[in-house]
């Protein structure tokens, strides 16, 4: 446990940092407010056109576009670590090489940190507002007490799971000049992948079952339909299961190609 | 103690031509070139010793650092830092050393001095005596206790400087590396920095190796001068055999202790303890025209760094 206290110094130090940018929550909080009230209208408006081929409820999906814009930044592949990218794009990175540290770890501990507390400054007003909105686009509560305990911990099984997703992004900076090529291709990539633009239940059958089994569906799908049990039984079992799984793999992936970019790694600049 | 023996190190670079044509060609066929960054590089260093490592831009010094603090892998060679061999376990090798990168920082730019000094505390795991001990210190010699709850960013470059070597010390390594840590800063920040250095090395018998193109800086702080050019040692010994070198390519020659000739004039020397100092020099033959230096006290700095150009340019090393 001792040799993990410096990662939790690396965490609480990024997160009280994340908690500073009080204007830039402020307005990302205004943003997604609104990006919710739009999303809650369009899917309004399908399913007013055909309830019977609608295959979430309306009041669950209401949940999920609510719980997605107040995790938005917690989860959203786009909103990487500049810092980590300009360390390796102009050396920094050759001060963070001299710390008796490991460089995954640390990327690591600091990544979740900036993530979970922007997401904590924004979900605080936009949950509020949510919970406060006429019906039928108000957010309901949890389905039961167990659903909000499994959310919490899927939640957070999630958000380990882009994070490791994450991580190969600034791995593979090290073998790029630049990494904004790469982060684009992921970003939209995951954006389709994990449900951020439409909610998996609203794939076509045979492409659903497939994208359920990938690591996408195990960032946010799972933890924001536990919430409204639109995920339950069996159903929720094995995407908790495919969320641990995926979560050991990618941060076991990722860290022998961490090791491999370490050994050849060229500090540039001076 | 520090042994590097017969390293190489080299590093690819893509090279292509200016315009588009050279652009859109390389995207399917890039040139690269091998840049020798050190080629037999070996030196020994003490364990107390406070050594200056010069020569021209490119000449592989930072490499050298890099190499020293695990951070790169040579090619061949073998290197020890208190028997250890940095690159091979770098977390157990970086937990005994101090390193200052003088072009980079290593606080967290948005958050107060203080909280990357704890954060430091807790990565080097230092005890709590030992850190409120070294703060203390610290925080006498390099002037910082107004600066500690700043947050890094509005520090003007001398003041972070002191906070970055301050950080550098906090888990009291035996080995300090300074990558140019006199870089952009006033004379009064400078004097605070050499004067600091000294006094570690004097009371706490730490290892110094040192890089820097500011000649006040070796002439200030270090005996001994190892010279680096084109990825080679060219001189490892004092100030006086570095001039004593640069006589012997015609920049200046040494007669005798506290006398230096140029290649033309001889100009008695009037303080014998400091070479370098009030020596007179002659560039004829060098840039093709004669160039004076005058050795009024004060001025001796600027004929020192004369030197060290001519002497550049003489190895053919720039």
């Amino acid at each position: 446990m001792k040799a993990y206290k410096k990662y939790v110094s690396f965490f609480r130090l990024r997160f009280n940092m994340g908690l500073q940018y009080r204007a830039a929550a402020i307005s990302g909080a205004i943003t997604q407010i609104l990006w919710g009230l739009i999303e809650c209208l369009t899917f309004r408006a399908f399913q007013q056109t055909d309830p019977s081929v609608y295959p979430m409820t309306f009041s669950a999906t209401v949940s999920y576009i609510w719980l997605r814009e107040a995790f938005f930044s917690a989860f959203s592949t786009w909103q990487t670590d500049g810092e980590i990218f300009d360390s390796i794009m102009d050396g920094g990175i050759a001060y963070e090489l001299c710390r008796p540290v490991s460089i995954y770890d640390m990327w690591f501990a600091k990544t979740t940190a900036g993530r979970l507390s922007v997401a904590t400054l924004r979900s605080i007003p936009l949950l509020t507002v949510a919970f406060l909105l006429p019906k039928p686009f108000r957010m309901a509560l949890p389905a039961s007490p167990k659903h909000f305990l499994l959310f919490v911990l899927t939640l957070f099984l999630g958000l380990g799971v882009t994070v490791a997703f994450c991580m190969f992004t600034y791995i593979l900076a090290f073998f790029t000049i630049s990494p904004q090529g790469l982060r684009m291709m992921f970003t939209s990539m995951v954006d389709f992948l994990s449900g951020a633009i439409i909610p998996l239940p609203f794939m076509p059958g045979g492409v659903r079952t497939f994208l359920e089994l990938l690591p996408f569906a195990g960032m946010f799908n799972v933890p924001l339909r536990i919430y409204s049990s639109d995920l339950s039984g069996a159903e929720m079992l094995r995407g908790i299961g495919l969320q641990c799984f995926w979560l050991v793999t990618l941060l076991l992936l990722g860290k022998v190609l961490c090791r491999a970019a370490e050994k050849k790694i060229v500090v540039q600049g001076g | 103690m520090i042994t590097m023996e017969h390293v190489y190190k080299s590093y690819r670079v893509a090279k292509r031509n200016a315009g588009m044509k050279a652009a859109c060609k390389s995207l399917f066929r890039r040139e690269k070139e091998i840049i020798q960054a050190l080629s037999d590089v070996s030196f020994t260093i003490q364990d107390g010793e406070m050594v200056g490592y010069i020569g021209p831009n490119g000449a592989g010094k930072s490499s050298t650092i890099k190499i020293l603090s695990g951070i790169l892998t040579p090619e061949s060679g073998t290197c020890l830092v208190d028997g250890r061999i940095p690159w091979k376990n770098r977390k157990e090798h970086v937990r005994q050393i101090g390193v200052v990168f003088g072009q980079r920082s290593q606080l967290w730019w948005d958050v107060p001095v203080i909280d990357s000094f704890e954060l430091l505390k807790d990565i080097y795991a230092v005890s709590p005596n030992e850190y409120r001990n070294n703060i203390e210190e610290l925080t006498e010699l390099l002037h910082l206790q107004e600066l500690l709850k700043m947050p890094t960013r509005q520090l003007s470059l001398g003041q972070r400087m002191r906070c970055e070597i301050a950080a550098s010390l906090l888990h009291s390594p035996r080995i300090l590396f300074l990558d140019e840590p006199t870089i952009g800063l006033d004379a009064v920040s400078k004097l605070a920095v050499r004067e600091f250095i000294l006094r570690l090395n004097r009371e706490h018998k730490t290892t110094v190796l040192l890089t820097t193109h500011d000649m006040q800086d070796i002439e200030a702080l270090t005996r001994r001068i190892i010279l680096i050019g084109r990825g080679r040692v060219l001189m490892d010994g004092t100030l006086e055999d570095m001039c004593r070198l640069a006589a012997e390519h015609g920049t200046t020659t040494v007669r005798q202790p506290g006398q230096i000739e140029t290649g033309r004039t001889t100009v008695e020397k009037t303080d014998s303890t400091d070479a370098g100092k009030q020596c007179q020099t002659d560039l004829k033959g060098l840039a093709g025209e004669k160039v004076f230096v005058d050795g009024e006290p004060g001025q001796s700095d600027e004929s020192l760094e004369r030197i060290v150009a001519a002497l550049y340019q003489k190895l053919d090393i720039v």
